[in-house]
């Protein structure tokens, strides 16, 4: 097999898993972390001791994930150097800057207040406490806005021309690089499915302790604030999400003719679902509304893009192979992705109605379970999103745009560190896949230990030493002992 | 004005360099001084709780540094991370398991051996190898017309020179962990007493590397300097003499732990400056046999444009995290007491 042995492949497979991986525990940290921000605002306003509790609980829960995000976000940084050498070459004068920027103004905003968060609660004032709390978000969402300055200057380059010998791109302005066609569109986009993540883990934690009979207050305002960030968000994403895909009707021809299965030139319709015969070049799918993806993009149902065969045949995209194409793969991503809108916009809904009336939900076993269930929907539509996005523009790692200065394109498999081998690769991925394996395992122990453990507040903990110290002092059987753990268990639930 | 730029970046970027060296230099020293100062568990809580506020903010310097470097001068960011591809790889391990062992191990105490086992390995990564990789970007490498490592993988990077180097580093490192250790710990507590006697012999080994190491980088690798800086490279070399001797003398004799540990902090940072002043021109050197040249100032510098955008990106940054570094530091002053374990 020569994929085996074959860097540009291998790369290609150590960067897709080690930022598929990535992106588990950044959505859960940007959308956990508006939860937080959210929560102790409730307690700055009410200081009742069960909601300092309760941000006790999502810290905890935030930082956990937190230090993945962080620890797998330096294999992305070191990674452009250490495997794609050729690629940092070619795009340093302009992709450098949004990723010392993104350290400077995100990552010491960020790490820096969680340490107040972590060991501060008697330390500083409960105004600074909570504008901690926000400023940590706003950190991870800065953080965000850079890296995907840096990514959308990828998918539609702007600001910048080839140089003299034709090596490297180079910036000619500033701020129609950083302000480049996708960036507005993809930042709102991704940003906002991260806080649909967020508020759907929130909703399988609140569900959680609602199938288990415990933790009801908490699990029920924690509903209220999920269901409310779930509903805003799910809608918002109408907007963004369509925005996203006007980009990429309009700078990337070769991505849109991916995602639609259109190998010759059409007027393209809309499947819900379907298989691309990529050997016969086709669509197999039960059903199509006529022109329906024309109309979205346009307005009517009219409107021909050229197929993959058509743009292969001209200079821009001439370095495209068709039958090597993963046509398939993007199609099904790209349609998985919103079939997973689709019960996302469900489960809001229905969490929503039964939240707010009457709180209903506390006794619908069923919607609990949707509830805890439901983080699954957010998760495979990130994860087949950011597919689309990137295997959509192959061969491409920085991608010849409609509107992109002439000459700034770089093929994917030009892009690879020359120094580095194949077994040295293979070496790599090993430990990548052991060393995330064992975090991941490590990860899952902590956070379940904590959503067992469940919020404490305070008072709860002195009713357990009372009991504990009856237990002691009445040492005459085990059904006394039997009752007064009972009675400890009672006390921590009313304490909540 | 494109020339001021490219120099004002390279010192910049040793600056950042000197950051991390500083600032992580003491957590990550206390990750490998944990299993030989701390005896029991409580010992090793108070270890991460003298660092748990600070080392993330502490490990980002080293993210602004390789993004500064990627930025301002892509070539020597290109060459260095996918030449010393197996050790910058083993380095990111050790800090990816180092940064999830500080939760991991407060929430999950059942396994908390294999944590700690995480700790101790991922901080003795970075300690060692960030020595060898800048001996041996000093030293020079072989490199092909590309600007590409040609070498042996990995075992070609170890040679005589940048293991000296590497222990150097670690010395420093070790130095700096038993400075701030002494620093935090309760007061009198057994882990002070440790870490206040370890001082001195750490420092003595780390004034004898650094004097093994300039004999043996002035006189068998010799690279060509900028004679114009020669003052300052004396200057530097006294100050990391001065400063760990200042530091041995008064963590000997008044027990002021905080100066002890500004003098060592002051010794790392004339350490950097000093490489810094005899690299210039030259961010990664050439070995003789090299086919490709050295990648210096001239040849892999950033274009005029971007570097004014990172000089305004950088002016605008760093004062914003000197202040939360400010806010950090003085949130947390003071040494650890048992309460604080409790907390958390």
């Amino acid at each position: 097999m020569e994929a085996f042995a074959d860097v540009a492949v291998l790369s290609r497979i150590q960067f897709a898993l080690t930022v598929a991986y990535h992106f588990l525990f950044v959505p859960l940290s940007i959308g956990l972390g508006l939860i937080l921000a959210i929560n102790e605002t409730r307690y700055y306003r009410s200081r009742k001791p069960e909601d300092a509790a309760a941000t006790k609980f999502w810290v905890k829960v935030f930082t956990a994930t937190f230090a993945i995000g962080v620890a797998t976000g330096i294999t992305m940084e070191f990674s452009f150097g250490t495997n794609w050498a050729n690629y940092s070459r070619f795009v340093g004068d302009i992709f450098g800057a949004p990723l010392a920027a993104e350290a400077l103004f995100a990552f010491f905003l960020e790490s820096i207040f969680l340490g107040v968060l972590l060991f501060g609660r008697e330390r500083v004032s409960p105004k600074f406490y909570m504008v901690s709390s926000w400023l940590v978000w706003a950190g991870s969402c800065l953080s965000a806005l850079w890296i995907l300055i840096a990514n959308s200057w990828m998918q539609t380059p702007a600001g910048a021309e080839l140089n003299a010998d034709g090596t490297e791109a180079v910036i000619t302005d500033f701020f129609s690089a950083a302000f480049n066609p996708s960036i507005f569109a993809r930042y709102t986009h991704t940003v906002d499915a991260l806080l649909i993540m967020g508020a759907f883990v929130a909703m399988a934690v609140a569900g959680w302790y609602m199938l288990k009979g415990r933790n009801a207050e908490f699990a029920m305002k924690t509903m209220r604030i999920a269901a409310v960030v779930g509903i805003v968000t799910s809608c918002a994403m109408i907007v963004f999400a369509h925005s996203s895909a006007v980009v990429v009707w309009n700078e990337q021809p070769t991505k849109l003719a991916m995602m639609e299965g259109m190998y010759d030139s059409e007027v393209p319709p809309l499947y819900a679902v379907g298989i691309v015969d990529e050997d016969n070049q086709e669509v197999i799918a039960p059903f199509a509304i006529p022109g329906g993806t024309s109309f979205l993009a346009t307005g009517n149902f009219e409107t021909e893009y050229p197929g993959l065969n058509e743009l292969a045949q001209t200079e821009e995209y001439g370095d495209m192979v068709v039958e090597d194409m993963p046509v398939g793969l993007v199609f099904q991503s790209y349609h998985l992705m919103v079939a997973m809108y689709g019960l996302i916009m469900l489960t809001s809904i229905l969490v929503l109605v039964f939240t707010f009336k009457g709180g209903r939900i506390a006794k619908m076993r069923w919607l609990q379970w949707a509830a805890v269930l439901s983080p699954i929907w957010p998760f495979i539509a990130i994860q087949t999103g950011w597919i689309t996005a990137e295997v959509g523009r192959q061969p491409w790692v920085v991608y010849p745009s409609v509107t992109g200065p002439d000459g700034v394109s770089l093929l994917t498999a030009d892009g690879i560190s020359m120094s580095v081998s194949a077994p040295e690769l293979w070496l790599t991925l090993g430990l990548f896949v052991l060393v995330y394996l064992v975090l991941l395992i490590g990860w899952a122990r902590v956070i379940g230990r904590f959503i067992k453990e469940g919020p404490v507040a305070e008072g709860a903990a002195a009713a357990d030493a009372a009991a504990v110290a009856v237990v002691a002092a009445d040492a005459e059987g085990d059904v006394v002992v039997a009752e007064a753990v009972a009675a400890a268990g009672d006390s921590k639930k009313e304490g909540e | 004005m494109m020339e001021f730029l490219s120099v004002l970046w390279f010192f910049l970027i040793f600056v950042l360099i000197a950051g991390y060296f500083v600032l992580d230099g003491f957590d990550l020293g206390i990750g490998v001084l944990s299993p030989f100062i701390a005896k029991n568990d409580e010992e090793r809580a108070v270890l991460r709780r003298a660092i748990g506020p600070v080392w993330d903010g502490n490990e980002v310097w080293l993210l602004t540094a390789g993004g500064a470097l990627f930025a301002a001068f892509p070539d020597a960011y290109a060459t260095t991370f996918s030449g010393f591809y197996l050790a910058v790889m083993l380095v990111l391990f050790g800090l990816i398991v180092r940064a999830v062992s500080f939760e991991f191990r407060a929430g999950d105490p059942s396994w908390g051996k294999l944590w700690d086992a995480c700790f101790f390995v991922g901080s003795l990564l970075p300690a060692l190898l960030l020595g060898v990789a800048v001996g041996n970007i000093f030293a020079g490498i072989p490199m092909d017309a590309a600007g590409d490592y040609a070498g042996v993988p990995l075992i070609g990077l170890i040679t005589p020179f940048t293991l000296l180097t590497g222990l150097l580093g670690l010395a420093m490192f070790l130095a700096a962990g038993s400075c701030w250790a002494a620093l935090k710990a309760p007061l009198p507590s057994c882990l002070q007493a440790r870490a206040a006697r370890l001082r001195l012999p750490l420092q003595v080994i780390a004034l004898a590397l650094f004097a093994v190491v300039s004999v043996y980088a002035l006189v068998l690798v010799g690279p060509e300097m900028d004679p114009n800086l020669g003052i300052l490279r004396w200057l530097f070399a006294a100050l990391v003499v001065v400063g760990l001797l200042a530091s041995l003398v008064v963590g000997k004799t008044s027990g002021d732990d905080l100066k002890a540990f500004l003098a060592q902090s002051a010794s790392m940072i004339a350490l950097v400056a000093l490489l810094a002043c005899s690299m210039f021109p030259v961010l990664v050197n050439a070995t003789a046999d090299s086919v490709g040249p050295a990648i210096t100032l001239a040849n892999a510098a950033s274009s005029e444009l971007s570097l004014t955008w990172m000089t305004i990106i950088l002016c605008i940054g760093l004062p914003l995290v000197l202040v939360y570094h400010v806010v950090i530091y003085r949130t947390f002053r003071g040494r650890v007491n048992p309460a604080d374990l409790e907390e958390y």
